[in-house]
């Protein structure tokens, strides 16, 4: 297919092409459009792919609200705030360096992509301390899970199940996204990103903001519902 | 290609309006309100996660189709949601009525 752009190139006469253009699109902006709609697409199988996820989580929940309630205690409001603070400022400067590839200002899309890079790692920085803290307290699902009241330990288990299913599946997102990032980072300081051409940024842009959307609605299911009295703490027996 | 800019403004509008909505949520959930906890924390969550599909990921400023398939995942994830609960949440009540 490459060979078949620079035949073209070495061919053109009076028009050549923009070097990420490729031969079945008119033009760049039809490029553009079809890549946005493809990557929309591909977020739908994301949607239902954590929807079923949630699907679980609400069945359970109607079931055994007590012990959902009573597990959720045991999570750290206080992490879990600080971190939604720090996807949300993750997203805001996704968006700034899509719009710096907009404006092809190539320091502004080294500076947004690192910072979004950063931001993505002390989120995951904070899901490890949250990890082990739960290790640490036998609230890991298996042979070692412990649990008071002893009466609600099943139905607490499988709030940690899901608990360790969801924020897992969406860290897993997470790194998976800072991987593309520093793809990114790196095109963009190969300069690959103007006003004419940036849709790889746009689209990795989608992907950040739509794990960012998930951990909307992870942090109050999985934290909130206990209530503020832990606040901070959560890991009180 | 003739894509829309977003002022920076518009951005960081948006990023105040996220963190004040999260502050209030977190707010909501220290407050008694029953079964209502989970309806307004959910209510707050789907605004936010409006805010972000609308104005981070471009769908206010992107092609029909792209609009349409965009409320196309969030309408099919409704569905799965409604059905599977009417089937499950009416049990008991058919069970009661025999």
């Amino acid at each position: 297919m490459s060979d078949a752009v620079h035949v073209e190139h070495a061919g053109a006469v009076g028009h050549a092409h923009h070097p990420a253009l490729q031969h079945h699109f008119d033009d760049l902006e039809q490029q553009q459009r079809a890549a946005m709609l493809g990557m929309w697409v591909f977020l739908l199988t994301e949607v239902l792919f954590f929807g079923g996820l949630f699907m679980a989580y609400i069945l359970y929940r109607s079931w055994y609200p007590e012990a959902f309630h009573e597990a959720s205690r045991h999570l750290s409001v206080g992490w879990g705030f600080f971190n939604t603070l720090v996807l949300i400022a993750s997203s805001l400067t996704m968006a700034l360096a899509v719009r710096a590839g907009q404006t092809t200002n190539r320091r502004g899309q080294l500076l947004f992509l690192t910072l979004t890079i950063v931001l993505g790692a002390a989120f995951l920085g904070v899901k490890v301390i949250e990890y082990g803290d739960k290790f640490a307290h036998h609230l890991v699902p298996g042979p070692d899970f412990q649990f008071t009241p002893a009466e609600l330990a099943p139905a607490a288990e499988i709030y940690f199940s899901l608990y360790f299913a969801m924020t897992g599946l969406h860290a897993l997102h997470m790194i998976v996204g800072a991987g593309i990032m520093l793809v990114m980072l790196y095109m963009a300081w190969r300069g690959r990103f103007s006003t004419e051409w940036y849709t790889p940024l746009e689209v990795s842009g989608l992907y950040w903001h739509f794990v960012d959307i998930v951990w909307i609605f992870l942090f109050p299911l999985l934290y909130l519902i206990g209530g503020l009295s832990v606040f901070g703490g959560g890991t009180g027996h | 290609m003739s894509a829309h800019i977003v002022p920076v403004r518009v951005y960081l509008i948006i990023f105040g309006a996220l963190l004040v909505l999260t502050v209030v949520t977190v707010a909501a959930a220290g407050v008694e309100l029953g079964w209502l906890n989970t309806p307004v924390a959910l209510g707050i969550a789907v605004s936010k996660a409006t805010l972000v599909v609308l104005f981070f990921m471009h769908v206010k400023y992107s092609t029909r189709l792209v609009k349409l398939t965009a409320f196309a995942g969030f309408f099919w994830l409704a569905i799965m949601i409604t059905l599977t609960l009417s089937d499950y949440l009416t049990r008991d009540i058919l069970a009661a009525g025999k």
